[in-house]
């Protein structure tokens, strides 16, 4: 650290030894605390303690110096830590030195003492530190950043104030009893010290720092010795201050007081004036008056104010005014002048605050909404880019030429000129001048003009015409007269002007001659030659004679004139000054008198008034002097008579002297000037166009280049620069100058240009070593250096500039239009409002008028273009463009043309990336050349582009179809394309996990949970954590299955008498064992004579091609209670919520029966070995898409086994029988059904519905009420369905009851049971089940349900519940019957739509999907809870406590029960219904119906068997097929009921050998694809039975409007030997 | 790849999370990872790492120093999503709970060499003054779904966020074959001659 800190810490220990020496005994523990606490201390603490110890004491002891030696001190502590020099010693004279020495002696002495004090006192507790006076307080504060130590050290000093305040009068007492060390002699080291102490503190230090380290004996007494010197050092000052020279005695006198410590003196107090005195040395309050201005300008300055002199000055800020005065005051203190302007206010920026607002008001939601909201049709029209240039793209040819011709340049002057050139230029200047001058030859002109005006002066004189008047003539004379007399001088001034010149032409050419004499070389070829005109000289004579005379008399005219006025003015000012003459002479009399009375006044007031000087008069012109004048002038400014007329005339004709014969320095020149080249750069618009070869500068400093560069243009030229350049050697060319072309007028074309000579000059300093005169530097022609002359760089360029003419001899010039605003800044205008399309303002006379009113600043430059375009357009040729850019930069961006973009693989699959096409949307790594990217990356996309408008009909069957499957393929890209739109609004909780506000229920129940169970005896489900589908990937995703139970199962029919008794092998195999396990399962059945087991069946689950199933259980009402796991794979690998919900895979349960066969042959080997096979016979499916699954979470019911219609070889008829007595409720339904539970692990978040509001053409009344009446449903049962507005396929939003009203069914289905009603609705509600069935959240990903009315419906002859339910209603209400649609829960299927009619006596629930009905009262209705009914005219909200249909009423009527959305208070408006008036049905062709059955399907499928069993021959059993057929349309006509046993007897009599086992199944047509996974997934093609044949056959039943009935009967036949 | 050149460029990084800046917070740990465009692929080292749990210096400036290694190569064709680290700091409350101290994200340098980035970190503010209340009670903070939201534009206008601290990242980044590709990360003094034009690549 410092060496001062660290030396005082040494002071302190020494103290302590001493006083150890002083006083052993008792002293001692003190000493050790002592230590202890400076070894705790950090060095850092230095500058403090030697303050608190050293002044402390002081304080008691010489109450007299303390105050000023604190002070002091603290002067000195405060240099301490940054400069070490702790006493200003330097200055110190030898005397001071001597008497310094003695009093250091004394000081140490009383430094010991007081060491040993400070000892006793320790370190000085805070209290007297705070009284101290201010001035130690400062000094405190000085310190404030060690307060901490301070503090640690202080309470120490606490705990020793006590004590040492015991021990101090013993220690008094022993220092007074112990003698110092003799204080008289100091050892020679000492002096040393004391000597380099005293002229260089500094390296004393350092050095007794180091012998600190060596430890030596010496070490205490040199510290001893040093603090007291640098006290007293400290102490001289002061005294020298306070006392002068005396301050020794003083000194010597306070050794004895030092051992008073009880000093007392009182606290130090300043009065608070004194305080007050000083603070304003220190303080400032600026004051809040006005500063008057004359301060806060520079001297004699006067105010100036910008805005009077019609500068823009912005708007200042506002600031208060006390404020103002308050910086000016402030600011006036330090630097005045800076601050403030010319005008005497603070310097301020214009205030950036616009006072209007910048965005437009939002206009409130009243009334008027309506209004605004109306939507008005414009046809769609395509952009068309254009990336022309901004200006060009107004007019239809964008392209300008500008021919610019350079011709060529000289050098008027130039660093390589040497002294002859300078004449040479000089001259040849001159001469132009000269040629000039003699061209316009003005002297001529004005003395003609002379002559006439003598003329007519003359003329004037003797008149001719009497009838004018005197006073007219006289005044024309004066006129005329006049008029000569400014031309004769005029005259004279160019005569003699003209004179000069060639005065000086001469003189320069001499000077010239004398040049080349003098140097004995010529360098310049210019030769002058004067020609002399003789003329006659007696003509001559006569003539200069003449007209001397006539000036003679003119002149003497203008004399008398003048000395006639002169005289007048004479004698009037001549008569005043005799009457004041008079005045005064009668003055004087008085005087005289009054003088004599009072003598010593007459010196008082000598003259009071100034008198007249008297006039002098005017002397009368004298002809002489006159003539005398005239001739002295025309002999200067003109041709004496009979002197010869000059005429010079300069030629280049002289010859210049080789190198050879020229001295060193001008060879040096000339080679210099060989080296030199020059070349312009042409600037168009401050950007260079092009430069002109480099040429090198000739001898004669000309430089030819005569190129015409043409400029291609789309904007008005804004500027056109040369830029002249020169080259030495081969070092960077030099910018010497720049000249600016004008631009040349419209009608200036090329060909008819001038060459134009622009003069130029550089500001180049340049200085050369040879005889070059060089540029910007002074030289001299003259020998002694005297008439210097400094010239720069110049020349002229000679060029033209002009606009060329197209071909067809139109100028290309830009027009006009363009013109006028083309001087600004390009991009300028198209801020301006002229390039925004200021069409729309037409009226400009209203806008000039708004601005003059708003005072608008004009000399704003943020208002520049708004002025600049009122005062165009009030100037009337207003050039507004009508049209408004968007991407006026464009084409300086594009950097290469689209068609070359358009053109590069890579940048098209960049593009298609971003634009998330499906294809492209995962694409990764796309390639760095064109090159490696494979053609066929696009092939996909590309066919997929094309088949978007080819109709292909190979997949789909019949063109209706491929119709119908393409429009809806558009029009769900179109709807993804706007869920992907939607995809970008996030929600908060998409990106930031928070944690729900715990309501106090939760509360509680968090509370009840901690007094809960640790496992409970009956556990609850709980909730899991729901993933976010965006960061999972493939193996993810599981899909659990649990199958938990099955009811009602078909059971084995014994087959009739003729298989009854097969042959062993093929008896089945539990007929011979086992008794059945299954107690429920009834035995006591004749037919099952051996307890054999009714049925064993297991399930199968497939999904995505993966195939799961259970174990085999027995019996028709068997329990797996098996969990299945099946992996789920996202398409593409696109885990995102909108693939998710785009997937359109199926889950498929089968139930089979597992029959095994014993395939022993041999009897005798029974006991040794089982041979069995297992043949699987289907008995039954469900199916669930995936999208149920994902956006129900979780499926969790009893669901009918879909079986097929026949099932041969099995019935459920003989349990059923018995059962049905018993169980009411199960009679009512009839099938089998599975208890399932499905789920997807882990689980998924569903999308939400897409957060976007549709347009509506409903009223907004309406619409409002339907919020409403959602919002209190809502608020009433949260989860119960409520519909009220729809979305139509065109995206707009409908009021529901819109789509309901009767429609007719097809006639033909009405034709069928005329009289029976019952039947006709099952056909009916049969016709809308075979409607393919199409989910919309898979068609339409993102939840937005989308309506279709019933004549669409049916023409894409796909839908889902809602237009199934819809259309199906609508044919119930044509029917006559009362309908509702039902929204509500159902299984599987989620939210769906039902439609519940009302027969008679009950109500009964549709599904229109399947075409099933049930009673109100039956369990196994898959609608499960019931939101709302709507009807044609009204919505019925179900307010009931339960929503089941088992447990609702259906009573609408009943307001308690059911909230109604129409009611008295909003009548039903009569709404009219979006449906059509009929629906139209065309007949299907059966022909077509046929074909699409044999030739397709069937063969499709029959291909399709084949090649699911690769391994095995698949023989189709011909006979067994054309059976099948015939069967077929029975089912239809039966809709598969009552034709089992006759089938079935059929089959036997036909198939008597075979063992059949076989089904029809049965769905409506969409599409090839579903046909094949059904036919998959009975699993008959899994026979592999080497005698297996098989069986197939397919009949489609066409119903109107081509609804395609598809039954397929497949079947698997073996042989029975 | 053996006519035309290099099919891909490199960019190598490597560095460190040098240390933070969180004058409330003290024993803290960093979590950071990468965030690439679909160009994008790394070819070596690690993509996501967890530092050690620091505490604050001792001394005024209070640092938090990590020191935590990254070192990660990256092979692309196309600049377009060059990788940005994400950072996210987390550490105690007042009642021990794991919250998240910041988020923060910054490309890496484009140019070469050697580059010290104090990336400004922030967290998503609660919704309401109850919810504050009650994350700071209950120890969950609001967090990011993915702390690579960060970087990224989109949806982040949803949210609201508080300042928390700074972390300064040292990145030396060497880039391979960018020049033969076309581009230049370079300040253009530094270029004696310019690299070849765009590739084109030839027809066919």
């Amino acid at each position: 650290m410092n060496p001062r800190e660290e030396k005082v810490k040494i002071i302190t220990e020494e103290f302590i030894e001493n006083d150890e020496d002083a006083n052993v005994g008792k002293r001692k523990k003190n000493s050790k605390v002592q230590r202890q606490l400076r070894k705790k201390q950090p060095p850092t603490t230095g500058p403090d303690k030697m303050v608190s110890e050293e002044s402390h004491p002081g304080n008691q002891q010489e109450p007299a110096q303390d105050e000023p030696q604190t002070r002091l001190l603290s002067v000195t502590a405060r240099r301490g830590p940054c400069s070490l020099p702790p006493i200003p010693s330097a200055s110190r004279t030898g005397f001071a030195e001597f008497s310094m020495r003695e009093r250091m002696r004394e000081k140490l002495q009383a430094a010991r003492s007081k060491a040993e004090s400070a000892l006793l006192q320790e370190i000085p507790t805070p209290r007297p530190r705070r009284l101290r006076s201010p001035p130690v307080k400062e000094l405190e504060t000085e310190f404030g950043t060690e307060s901490g130590k301070e503090v640690g050290s202080t309470q120490q000093e606490d705990d020793f104030q006590s004590y040492s305040r015991v021990k101090f009068h013993v220690s008094a007492r022993k220092i007074k009893s112990k003698p110092q060390v003799p204080p008289g002699f100091p050892s020679a080291e000492e002096a040393y010290n004391f000597f380099t102490f005293t002229f260089d503190p500094e390296p004393e230090e350092a050095g007794e720092k180091l012998k600190h380290q060596d430890g030596t004996d010496q070490e205490e007494e040199e510290g001893e010795e040093e603090p007291p010197a640098q006290e007293g050092a400290n102490r001289m000052d002061e005294e020298e201050l306070l006392h002068g020279k005396d301050a020794e005695d003083f000194l010597l006198g306070l050794d004895h007081t030092a051992d008073e410590f009880l000093a007392v003196r009182r606290a130090d107090y300043e009065s608070a004036h004194v305080r007050l005195q000083r603070e304003k040395e220190m303080l400032f309050i600026p004051s809040r008056l006005t500063v008057p201005t004359y301060k806060k300008l520079p001297e004699n300055v006067q105010p100036r104010f910008l805005e009077d002199e019609g500068l823009y000055i912005g708007e200042r800020p506002e600031v208060a005014r006390t404020n103002q005065n308050i910086m000016e005051n402030r600011l006036l203190m330090q630097e005045p002048v800076r601050w403030f302007g010319d005008d005497g206010r603070i310097l301020a920026l214009p205030n950036p605050i616009k006072p209007f607002p910048s965005r437009p008001p939002v206009l409130t939601q009243e009334q008027s909404i309506k209004a605004e909201l109306e939507t008005l049709y414009k046809k769609a029209v395509n952009y068309v880019h254009r990336s022309q240039h901004m200006i060009g793209s107004g007019d239809p040819s964008g392209n300008f030429q500008l021919d610019i011709d350079i011709s060529g340049l000289i050098f008027t002057h130039h660093p390589c000129f040497s002294r002859e050139h300078v004449l040479a230029a000089k001259l040849a200047q001159l001469y132009d001048q000269y040629l000039a001058r003699h061209q316009r030859n003005k002297a001529k002109f004005l003395t003609d003009k002379l002559q006439a005006l003598r003329n007519a002066v003359q003329t004037g004189l003797n008149p001719e015409k009497p009838h004018q008047s005197l006073d007219m003539i006289q005044k024309t004379i004066n006129e005329y007269k006049s008029e000569i007399r400014q031309t004769r001088k005029l005259r004279d001034a160019e005569q003699e002007r003209d004179r000069t010149l060639l005065k000086t032409i001469i003189k320069v050419w001499k000077e010239m001659k004398s040049l080349r004499e003098f140097q004995r070389f010529t360098n310049t070829p210019l030769k002058l030659v004067l020609r002399k005109e003789k003329v006659d000289q007696k003509a001559d004579e006569e003539a200069y004679e003449a007209e001397i005379q006539a000036e003679i008399s003119e002149l003497l005219e203008e004399h008398t004139e003048e000395y006639e006025q002169k005289m007048e003015e004479y004698r009037t000012s001549y008569q005043q000054w005799k009457a004041w003459k008079k005045a005064q002479r009668a003055k004087k009399k008085k005087k005289k008198q009054a003088t004599e009375e009072h003598p010593e006044e007459e010196t008082e007031e000598p003259y009071a008034e100034e008198d007249p000087v008297k006039p002098t008069p005017p002397e009368p012109t004298d002809r002489a002097v006159i003539e005398q004048q005239v001739r002295e002038r025309a002999a200067r400014s003109r041709r004496r008579p009979g002197e010869p007329t000059l005429l010079p005339e300069l030629s280049l004709a002289g010859s210049v002297t080789p190198n050879d014969q020229c001295p060193r320095a001008e060879v040096w020149r000339r080679e210099d000037v060989k080296r030199r080249s020059v070349h312009l750069k042409v600037l168009f618009n401050n950007k260079q166009v092009c430069r002109t070869a480099s040429r090198q500068l000739g001898t004669d400093f000309r430089v030819h280049f005569g190129q015409i560069f043409n400029l291609q243009i789309f904007n008005w030229p804004e500027s056109l620069t040369l830029q002249i350049y020169e080259t030495v050697g081969h070092s960077s060319s030099i910018l010497l100058a720049e000249v600016f072309l004008p631009i040349p007028e419209t009608t200036v074309v090329t060909g008819r240009a001038p060459i134009e000579e622009v003069e130029f000059s550089s500001n180049q300093h340049a200085t050369l070593d040879h005889e070059g005169v060089g540029s910007g530097v002074p030289f001299s022609f003259e020998a002694d250096g005297s008439n210097q002359l400094i010239l720069m760089t110049s020349g002229k360029v000679s060029h033209s500039v002009a606009w060329a003419i197209g071909e067809n001899g139109i100028p290309l010039i830009p027009p006009l239009s363009q013109q006028n605003i083309g001087f600004r800044s390009a991009l300028k205008r198209a801020d301006a409002i002229s390039s925004i399309g200021t069409s729309g303002v037409t009226d400009m006379k209203k806008l000039a008028k708004w601005a003059a009113e708003s005072k608008l600043d004009p000399n704003d430059p943020n208002n520049a273009p708004l002025m600049q375009l009122i005062s165009v357009a009030t100037s009337g040729e207003s050039y507004v463009p009508d049209f408004f850019r968007l991407e006026q930069l464009q084409q300086e961006f594009n950097f290469v043309s689209e068609e070359e973009l358009n053109r590069s693989k890579r940048f098209r699959l960049l593009h298609l990336r971003s634009q998330h096409v499906p294809e492209f949307r995962n694409y990764k790594q796309i390639p760095v050349y064109d090159r490696e990217i494979m053609e066929k990356v696009f092939q996909d996309y590309e066919k997929r582009l094309q088949d978007r408008n080819v109709i292909e009909t190979k997949d789909h069957i019949d063109t209706h179809r491929a119709v119908v499957a393409k429009y809806l393929q558009q029009v769900r890209e179109s709807v993804i394309n706007r869920f992907l739109i939607a995809k970008q609004h996030f929600l908060l909780a998409d990106l930031v996990v928070e944690e729900e506000v715990p309501n106090i229920s939760i509360l509680g129940l968090n509370l009840f949970k901690l007094a809960e169970q640790k496992r409970p005896l009956r556990p609850r489900r709980k909730g899991r954590k729901k993933v976010t589908a965006q960061n999972l990937s493939d193996g993810d995703i599981k899909l659990l299955v649990n199958i938990i139970r099955a009811y009602d199962l078909p059971v084995r029919k014994p087959t009739a008498s003729k298989s009854q008794q097969p042959s062993r092998s093929s008896r089945t195999f539990r007929e011979k064992h086992a008794a059945s396990p299954d107690t429920r399962s009834p035995t006591h059945s004749a037919d099952y004579p051996l307890g054999q087991v009714l049925v064993r069946p297991f399930v199968e689950v497939s999904f995505q091609r993966t195939i799961c199933h259970t174990t085999t259980a027995e019996g028709p009402n068997p329990s797996w209670n098996e969990e299945l796991e099946l992996p789920f794979r996202a398409p593409n690998g696109d885990y995102s919520t909108a693939s998710l919900q785009s997937v359109k895979d199926v889950v498929f349960i089968n139930i089979f029966d597992e029959v095994l066969y014993d395939v022993l042959e041999d009897d005798r080997e029974r006991g040794n070995g089982i041979h069995t096979r297992i043949e699987r016979h289907w008995l039954g499916c469900v199916k669930i898409p995936f999208s149920t699954i994902y956006f129900q979470a979780r499926i969790d019911g009893t669901f009918k086994i879909d079986t097929p219609p026949v099932l041969l070889g099995y019935s459920k008829e003989q349990n059923m029988i018995i059962e049905r007595d018993f169980d009411s409720v199960r009679s009512l339904s009839e099938g089998s059904y599975i208890t399932l539970f499905i789920t997807i692990e882990p689980q998924l978040v569903p999308g939400e519905s897409v957060r976007e509001k549709f347009d509506s053409q409903e009223d907004e009344k309406l619409l409002q009420a339907t919020e409403k009446f959602q919002a209190e449903c809502a608020l009433k049962f949260p989860k119960r369905q409520c519909l009220t507005t729809v979305i139509d396929i065109s995206g707009k939003t409908v009021f529901i009851t819109r789509y309901l009203k009767p429609l007719n069914p097809p006639q033909e289905l009405l034709n069928v049971y005329p009289n029976n009603p019952q039947a006709t609705a099952e056909l009916v509600a049969r016709y809308v089940s075979l409607i393919p069935f199409l989910p919309d959240t898979v068609s339409f990903a993102g939840l937005c349900d989308l309506w279709s009315t019933s004549d669409q419906f049916l023409d894409l002859l796909a839908g889902d519940e809602e237009e199934h339910a819809v259309l199906l209603c609508n044919y119930f209400l044509f029917l006559g019957k009362k309908a509702w649609l039902v929204m509500g829960n159902a299984i599987p299927e989620g939210p769906t739509a039902y439609v519940v009619t009302w027969e008679k006596s009950h109500y009964l629930i549709w599904n229109p999907c399947s075409g099933h009905f049930y009673g109100q009262f039956d369990t196994f209705c898959p609608l499960k809870n019931v939101g709302c009914l709507i009807g044609p005219d009204n919505i019925w909200f179900n307010i009931q406590q339960y929503d089941s249909p088992l447990r609702i009423n259906f009573d609408i009527t009943k307001p308690k029960l059911w909230k109604s959305f129409f009611s008295r208070s909003l009548p039903y408006p009569g709404l009219s219904s979006v449906q059509p008036e009929e629906l139209i049905y065309q007949h299907t062709d059966k022909a077509v119906a046929a074909e699409l059955q044999d030739s397709r399907i069937e063969k499709i499928l029959k291909e399709k068997i084949m090649d699911w069993r690769p391994r095995h021959l698949t023989r189709w059993n011909r006979y067994c097929t054309s059976t099948l057929r015939h069967f077929l349309p029975l089912l239809e006509s039966s809709q598969g009921e009552d034709v089992e046993d006759d089938h079935r007897a059929e089959l036997l009599k036909q198939l008597g050998d075979y063992r059949f086992s076989g089904f029809p199944l049965h769905m409506p047509y969409s599409e090839m694809k579903p046909l094949i996974d059904a036919v998959y997934s009975t699993g008959v093609h899994n026979i592999d039975v080497p005698n297996v044949e098989f069986a197939l056959a397919v009949y489609i039943h066409p119903y109107p409007k081509n609804v395609l009935s598809v039954w397929i009967y497949v079947a698997s036949l073996i042989r029975n030997r | 790849m053996a006519a035309g050149g290099p099919s891909v460029f490199l960019l190598m990084v490597n560095g460190q999370v040098e240390s933070a800046q969180f004058p409330e917070f003290d024993n803290l740990y960093c979590k950071y990872c990468f965030v690439y465009g679909q160009d994008w692929a790394p070819t070596a080292g690690l993509e996501e790492g967890i530092s050690q749990i620091t505490s604050k210096s001792r001394d005024a400036c209070q640092a938090l120093v990590w020191n935590f290694p990254i070192d990660i190569t990256f092979k692309s064709t196309n600049p377009f999503g060059w990788p940005q680290i994400v950072l996210s700091v987390y550490g105690p409350d007042v009642f021990g709970n794991d919250v998240v101290r910041g988020y923060g994200a910054v490309h890496v340098p484009f140019s070469p060499g050697r580059h010290k980035r104090t990336i400004p970190m922030f967290v998503p503010e609660s919704t309401s003054k109850l919810q504050k209340f009650t994350s700071w009670f209950m120890g969950r903070r609001p967090e990011y779904t993915d702390p690579k939201v960060v970087a990224q534009g989109e949806g982040r206008e949803v949210t609201r966020v508080r300042s928390q601290g700074f972390v300064t990242l040292l990145f030396n980044v060497v880039t391979k074959d960018m020049r033969k590709l076309g581009y230049s990360s370079w300040p253009a003094d530094t270029q004696s001659n310019p690299g070849p034009s765009l590739p084109q690549g030839t027809p066919g």
